[in-house]
């Protein structure tokens, strides 16, 4: 580990995926992200990268596709409104295996909506986002420590998979100032060949080589499919990742990732002064989700509260998970608005009034 | 009795000169096109173009959607399939981090100058270091004969039973004009393919623009090629390539729009 910084989390992200050896970034200015954006312009070209403001997200993303295409690292981030102009080409990404990482450090919707941070698009994170039938690999981090941690992770995921993985933070982790320290590592031990379908030239008269995500026999088009499914059941089985805590004793259990998972911590501390046996399950990936964990623990809690900055998302995937097995509730603020750990405590307290505990 | 690769038999082979051959480049099948269709002749005028500038094996080439989306099914070079209307945005991606590959991009109307009219823009305004090369046959080949920005005032297409109306629809754009005007192209043409003098000329401007690319001249290089679509123009090849000469080329002029300085 290097020495202690104290950064913003969109610096902090930015500076990660420098020493992850990223070695393309294009994008498009957006609050509240375009403090990566900026990072970049400043810092890439002098560290053996290339840093482009493209016209449009649109452009940009697919700037994304065609470097990513030569097997080189690369990456771009946005903000909501961005995202969603980026969805035709992350689906054709998706489709033709390209690797890449996405940030969307997500602000209030829908519509132009609101710079203030949301957990508004985890729908639209999760369940695909573009058209056809894909998964990106979602990584939700909670610090600014993590702002940059999951940049490793991400490259890493996005070249094992050949799938985009998606860093999906919100306007409050990419602007807070935390301490942050960033990991060794070492861009070469982390080299993923891809010269094996890579365009590059055809090099000394090799085959041919091409990129595409057209397919237009049926047969064809459901074997890619198939294909892709496959990958996704193993990125379930392999990839999930979570923190527990305090887990191990509780009553009520709260299910939140990133921020709200920050405000539910300091819920949980609330409620155990005052002696509710509250516990945490913060999804890290929230594709793949920990539906297993989820499950497991239904078995011993008596109730489940998801808490997130959005109208109830992420609490349907809690739902399919434990089924009726235990009641789930949701407490949400929208539009950027924050849920507080004294709102969260009282819903704990009429949770527990309802499983009667 | 032998028979030539094209399947033409013939009793003395061995005594006849090729004057014609299948450039290696191109992949040894037939394509999806049309018979009569110019993108197939454009497609080997850039195939031969890269053979003899002996670039195969360090270009990258970048498909767009259109009646052209199976390029490289066509096309032996490593390619990339953009998304409607992106493919020099895809292309902008290639030659950034790879820049000392020769990239190009093949584009129809549809995809160039309307739904990625924003990328064309801004892919010349930037000067990227590549070759775009636009189809423009005035229609929407592949979607089956629907109005294009480049289709010409009184035009009928599906989309226009009535003919092209200027007051309601537009005007046919002159996109190669204005990328012409930006400081960011270093060569700008228009050319056709509907005569074997024309495709001469044709086959001299894409060498041309891949040829500065490759000296690093900055910029890009732009080549229209005016073409046809008999199946879209509901006309035979002989017709088509007729109509351009009487009234395509009256809107859409051929030559060069903008040639670097002498000497540079
Ligand atoms: C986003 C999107 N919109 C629409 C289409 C449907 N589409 C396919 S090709 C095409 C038009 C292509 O016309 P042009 O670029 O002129 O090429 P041509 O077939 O004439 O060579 C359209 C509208 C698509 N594939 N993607
Ligand atoms: S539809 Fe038109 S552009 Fe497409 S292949 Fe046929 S003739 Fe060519
Ligand atoms: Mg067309």
């Amino acid at each position: 580990m290097g020495k202690k910084l104290l950064m913003k989390g969109n610096e902090a992200l930015a500076e990660a995926a420098i020493r992850a050896g990223v070695k393309g970034y294009f994008g498009y200015p957006i609050t509240p992200q375009s403090e990566l954006l900026e990072y970049m312009a400043t810092n890439l070209d002098s560290r053996g990268g290339v840093f482009l403001q493209a016209e449009s997200e649109v452009a940009a993303i697919n700037m994304v596709y065609g470097a990513s295409g030569t097997g080189t690292r690369v990456m771009t981030s946005t903000s909501s409104p961005g995202f969603s102009l980026m969805q035709e080409g992350i689906s054709y990404m998706a489709c033709a295996e390209l690797p890449c990482l996405l940030v969307n450090v997500v602000r209030g919707g829908p519509g132009l909506g609101t710079i203030q941070p949301s957990q508004g698009d985890y729908f639209q994170a999760v369940k695909g986002g573009g058209h056809g039938d894909y998964k990106l690999i979602v990584l939700a981090p909670n610090s600014v420590q993590e702002m940059a941690d999951l940049v490793y992770l991400g490259f890493d995921l996005t070249d094992k998979y050949r799938n985009p993985v998606l860093i999906l933070a919100d306007g409050a982790l990419g602007q807070m100032m935390e301490s942050v320290e960033f990991p060794e590592y070492n861009v070469e031990e982390h080299f993923v060949d891809h010269s094996s379908w890579t365009t590059v030239g055809r090099e000394n008269g090799r085959e041919q080589h091409y990129i595409t995500s057209l397919h237009l026999l049926s047969e064809k088009m459901e074997e890619i499919n198939v294909h892709l499914q496959d990958k996704y059941k193993k990125i379930q089985e392999n990839e999930t990742r979570f923190e527990s805590i305090q887990t191990e004793d509780a009553d009520i259990l709260i299910v939140a990732f990133g921020l709200s998972s920050r405000s539910s911590q300091k819920a949980l501390e609330l409620a155990r002064e005052q002696g509710l046996k509250v516990g945490i399950l913060r999804p890290i990936t929230l594709f793949p989700f920990p539906s297993d964990e989820l499950k497991h623990l239904a078995n011993s809690v008596k109730g489940i509260l998801v808490v997130e900055m959005n109208a109830g998302q992420m609490v349907e995937d809690v739902r399919l998970a434990v089924g009726s097995n235990v009641p789930v509730d949701f407490y949400g603020r929208m539009g950027g608005m924050i849920p507080q750990p004294d709102e969260i405590v009282d819903k704990i307290k009429d949770l527990y009034k309802q499983v009667k505990i | 009795m032998e028979t030539t690769r094209e399947g033409i038999v013939c009793n003395n082979l061995d005594q006849m000169d090729v004057v014609f051959d299948r450039t290696e480049v191109l992949h040894d099948t037939p394509t999806s096109y049309c018979p009569g269709c110019s993108h197939s002749v454009v497609h080997r005028l850039i195939m031969e173009v890269i053979e003899e500038l002996g670039i195969l094996g360090d270009t990258i080439g970048v498909a767009p959607v259109g009646c052209s989306v199976f390029a490289y099914h066509f096309m032996n070079v490593d390619m990339q399939q953009a998304a409607h209307g992106r493919a020099t945005a895809v292309a902008t991606g290639i030659k950034r981090v790879l820049p000392d590959k020769i990239v190009y991009t093949y584009q129809g109307d549809g995809d160039l100058a309307a739904i990625g009219t924003a990328e064309t823009i801004h892919t010349i305004n930037r000067g990227e270091n590549i070759v775009m090369i636009f189809i423009n046959n005035g229609i929407y080949g592949m979607t089956g004969g629907q109005m294009a920005p480049t289709t010409l005032e009184g035009d009928v297409t599906s989309t226009t039973p009535h003919g092209r109306d200027t007051l309601i629809q537009g005007h046919a754009i002159k996109i190669t004009e204005m990328a012409a005007i930006m400081d960011g192209a270093y060569y700008v043409t228009r050319q056709a393919v509907n005569s074997a003098k024309t495709v001469r000329k044709c086959k001299k401007a894409i060498k041309q623009a891949f040829q500065n690319q490759i000296d690093g001249k900055i910029g890009t290089n732009f080549v229209e090629v005016v073409s046809n679509c008999p199946s879209g123009w509901k006309m035979t090849p002989i017709e088509a390539n007729k109509k351009i000469d009487e009234q395509v080329l009256d809107y859409y002029p051929l030559g060069d729009l903008k040639t670097p300085p002498k000497g540079a």
